[in-house]
């Protein structure tokens, strides 16, 4: 159950998606979703979502895997539809009691679904398609000229790398220790919800336990080898843009330039 | 009490360009009182195999019975099963978690829902089975050594009452002398109670001098299933799954391509002091 989480998660594939320098797939990432919320008119999305369908089929991420990672957001996704169906005003469609639904509402609620779902998908293809280590170097190497006005930005990236590198070890733990409490007759799925709750601490006191010794030997590990900060260390594999990326930038830009032609009506 | 595996196949990340067989159409049979190790390499599919024998995993094909009862049955008290066949995880001592080590081994019993004093009385009667002292059972689990965690944590087992108790790896990580200690708990346990035990292990020396049958796993299929006499006389075949018999198998193989006339099928440590100092007095006797 636990191992169909797939946030963060990354999906091995040989495809052109995933030979793709992690800064390119970082900036064309956030390209794509700032361009989801800069339109408002309905073409827009058909590209959008076109676009995406591309990237998807190219990345050879199998699509049913990929919309395993809408779940753990559907509530998120159905509390904003409610939302703007029933609090946005304008031409009433039906309404009954206090409940007026208008056609604005109905309209609206179908674009923020729409935006949601795709900004969701779209972070997906990058974390499905790249390893969280060459993701932070990716995050360090465009936060580097923050460190002007001296943010830390390896020690973050550091953090960020150790965290994401953690969330399957962690999982993988959880699992194993509910296996062995449930061996010895745990039950984690019946009662109500303070008895729920009190199942959890034969989980959560082993899992914080392991926590804290796996991050003490990985400290012991790092000092051993003596790490010390980011300064004058260099990479086994430094990033470096191949043509593909400036491709997949040259790809990018005609994309937003498609979706500012759509949106902004600039031809009727 | 019987316990068959009938054709077991499970499969990890089922749906994905990576599925792995973990267990490819595996078949068994444990027997009331038996002694059984459970050998392969890491990946060969043991620990995976060992979650299916108290319905932790369910398998893709195939199935468990229990006393003749299909385990993965709709309406099949799985709660129950887990009391009767006692698992041992790998490191047990990290999923202890309560105050003290009395409070850690009432909680199997507790879980199967029976009344204070019986859980109290199991729980004492556990402590002492896993040869523990019983001033333990006020102390904090996390203050005890690591052996001593690990006998806490197979008491905590232990206090259902299991039928069958499997162990994977129970001596992982313990030394020598503690790993000895441990075993030999475990087979007086078994002599004593008549419980079926499961020993899983990558080491032939842990097994071979204790069980009475031994069951080999290479890539989540079942090898042999023999005495560990049998098993151990494919020691090259074994070699090739990154196993390896125990080493007086070697030094009595070596003997005798030597010329010596020894019983290279001994396999436990006293076997083959007794088959040397045999061939050894022959030799005197024959005046060379």
């Amino acid at each position: 159950m636990l191992r169909d989480i797939t946030i963060g998660q990354y999906y091995a594939a040989d495809s052109v998606i995933h030979r793709l320098d992690p800064r390119t797939k970082l900036l064309a990432t956030l390209a794509y979703l700032v361009s989801l919320f800069l339109f408002d008119f309905p073409g827009v999305y058909v590209l959008a979502a076109f676009f995406l369908a591309l990237v998807v089929i190219l990345s050879k991420v199998p699509f049913g895997y990929m919309v395993k990672g809408l779940k753990p957001v559907l509530f998120l996704l159905l509390f904003t539809v409610l939302m703007n169906m029933l609090f946005t005003k304008g031409e009433v469609l039906w309404s009954y009691w206090k409940i007026t639904i208008t056609k604005e509402g109905v309209m609206q609620a179908f674009y923020m679904a729409v935006r949601l779902i795709l900004l969701i998908l779209g972070s997906n293809v990058m974390t499905l398609t790249t390893t969280p280590t060459r993701l932070t170097n990716a995050i360090e190497a465009v936060m580097r000229p923050l460190k002007v006005i001296r943010v830390p930005v390896h020690e973050i990236a550091m953090m960020m790398s150790i965290a994401l590198r953690f969330i399957p070890i962690l999982l993988d733990e959880t699992d194993k220790i509910m296996k062995a409490q449930q061996a010895r007759g745990a039950d984690f799925e019946s009662g109500n919800f303070i008895q729920r709750a009190r199942s959890m601490v034969p989980i959560l006191v082993p899992l914080f336990i392991s926590a804290f010794r796996r991050a003490n030997d990985l400290a012991m590990a790092m000092e051993a080898r003596c790490y010390h900060g980011g300064r004058g260390r260099t990479q086994m594999k430094p990033l470096r843009y191949a043509l593909r990326d400036w491709l997949a930038y040259a790809v990018v830009l005609l994309y937003l330039a498609g979706m500012a032609v759509i949106g902004r009506r600039i031809f009727w | 009490m019987k316990l068959i595996a009938d054709h077991l196949v499970y499969e990890y990340n089922r749906g994905t360009n990576q599925v792995v067989r973990a267990l490819d159409d595996v078949s068994f049979v444990i027997h009331s009182g038996e002694l059984l190790g459970l050998i392969g390499h890491t990946g060969s599919g043991k620990s995976t195999l060992v979650q299916h024998l108290n319905a932790l995993l369910k398998p893709d094909s195939g199935s468990i019975y229990y006393d003749g009862a299909d385990v993965f049955e709709k309406t099949y008290d799985r709660k129950t099963l887990r009391a009767r066949v006692g698992l041992v995880f790998q490191y047990p001592e990290h999923q202890l978690f309560e105050e003290t080590v009395f409070q850690e081994v009432c909680f199997g019993p507790h879980n199967m829902g029976l009344a204070q004093e019986q859980v109290d009385e199991l729980a004492y009667e556990a402590i002492r089975r896993v040869g523990l002292p019983e001033e333990i059972a006020d102390q904090s689990p996390f203050d005890l050594s690591g052996g001593q965690k690990r006998r806490v944590a197979i008491a905590s087992v232990l206090a259902m009452k299991p039928e069958i108790l499997v162990l994977d790896e129970p001596t992982a990580g313990l030394d020598p002398r503690g790993r000895d200690e441990l075993l030999s708990m475990i087979v007086e346990l078994r002599r004593k109670e008549g419980i079926s035990v499961v020993l899983v292990s990558h080491s032939m020396e842990d097994v071979a001098e204790y069980v009475d049958r031994i069951i080999v796993m290479d890539k989540g299929r079942i090898r042999y299933d023999d005495t560990p006499k049998a098993v151990f006389a494919q020691y090259r075949a074994l070699e090739e799954m990154g196993l390896a018999a125990p080493q007086v198998t070697y030094i009595l193989q070596d003997l005798k391509a030597a010329g010596i006339d020894v019983n290279a099928e001994g396999t436990t440590l006293r076997e083959a002091k007794e088959t040397i100092l045999a061939a050894y007095a022959r030799l005197r006797g024959s005046g060379k």
